[in-house]
């Protein structure tokens, strides 16, 4: 095995990182493949509760690191995919636990272990960032269409070309289709026009996304969801497969007929 | 909002803002260049260019232009005609 590493990473916080690697974790294991995320956000520890698996925690990264637990005994297994493994972040220390080194180490060891390695990264520009992005085979950014979430993930990008993490590609997320008919939203063309780099994802806002992080259940494992299906695309073509982008034009009258008869 | 009260009183639609505030935003984020670093600049190379052709100084542009994930200092600068300054 030779895995894969995906750092995913914006910026702003809160638009979304977090759900992301949940939701294309979920949707690479459901197809089969090994995935290991790891939460690289030290002392701000989420993944594990959008995951769901917050009661099974006994190791965490920082651990890993610096040798009290062996790789293996830090890897949580998911409840719903025997391959599918979660290593926490340390919620009692800081982000200067971890270095850039210590993550290039970590994947290599990963790399023989799983098919992907899916990293969490923390919100910010600082060390948080490099030690995520340290190990990456390949980024994701992930953007909002809104102006300060876009401006962030123009910095991040500017940064990678720096780190010569070149060919980061793009997650819009939340994209709210109806804003955007309404020109009140910043269209997916426009923000591909303003950051000039490859897109891999759209995801439109949908109130399912919350409702499954309440119930630590990601939504990329719900059929009916427009966001979770945007989500396993998104995994598809991590994996090399050419998935036509979603018409996410769902507001006509027709759409929100089957919307009506379709969900609860 | 966009209602069509905006369109009659003709107030711009707030993404189109949007992207025209992040256009100018993103250019000055990535060169480290503000609008008064580009005057002085622009007045430097004006100094130098003037020392050797006659030029407009009002009809001078230089900006910077977006080309992908790249940056292009464009400079127009249009030069006096010599007839013109002679019969003038």
């Amino acid at each position: 095995m030779n895995a894969k590493i995906v750092t995913v990473t914006s910026g702003k916080g809160g638009v979304g990182k977090t759900t992301a690697v949940a939701n294309i974790a979920v949707a690479l294991a459901s197809s089969g493949a090994k995935v290991c995320c790891i939460d690289g956000d030290i002392g701000l520890r989420n993944l594990d509760v959008v995951m769901g698996l917050e009661n099974r925690i006994v190791y965490d990264l920082v651990d890993v690191i610096e040798g009290r637990c062996r790789l293996r005994q830090a890897m949580i297994r998911d409840k719903r995919f025997p391959e599918l493994y979660l290593i926490p972040a340390a919620q009692t220390r800081d982000k200067s636990a971890v270095s850039p080194s210590d993550m290039i180490r970590l994947g290599d060891e990963l790399r023989s272990e799983v098919d992907w390695v899916l990293i969490d990264s923390p919100a910010g520009i600082e060390r948080g960032f490099k030690y995520a992005i340290a190990a990456a085979d390949q980024v994701l950014v992930i953007t909002n269409p809104e102006v300060s979430a876009v401006r962030d993930a123009d910095r991040v990008i500017g940064l990678l070309e720096a780190e010569e993490k070149g060919n980061p590609s793009l997650i819009i997320n939340r994209l709210n289709p109806s804003m955007v008919k309404n020109h009140d939203m910043l269209t997916a063309e426009d923000v591909i026009d303003l950051l000039a780099i490859r897109l891999i994802g759209v995801v439109p806002e949908d109130e399912a996304v919350v409702v499954g992080t309440n119930r630590g259940a990601p939504i990329a494992l719900d059929a009916k969801s427009k966001a979770g299906e945007a989500f396993r695309n998104i995994a598809q073509r991590l994996q090399g497969k050419d998935v036509p982008f979603m018409d996410l034009d769902d507001q006509g009258l027709w759409a929100r007929i089957q919307r009506m008869a379709g969900r609860k | 909002m966009g209602s069509f009260f905006d369109r009659v009183t003709g107030r711009k639609r707030s993404a189109k803002s949007a992207k025209e505030r992040l256009q100018l935003v993103l250019i000055h984020d990535r060169t480290d260049l503000t609008q008064a670093e580009l005057e002085a600049l622009r007045d430097d190379i004006l100094a130098v260019i003037s020392r050797h052709v006659d030029v407009e100084p009002d009809a001078v542009q230089i900006g910077v232009e977006r080309d992908g994930r790249e940056q292009r200092l464009v400079a127009d600068i249009p030069i006096r005609s010599v007839t013109r300054r002679r019969s003038g």
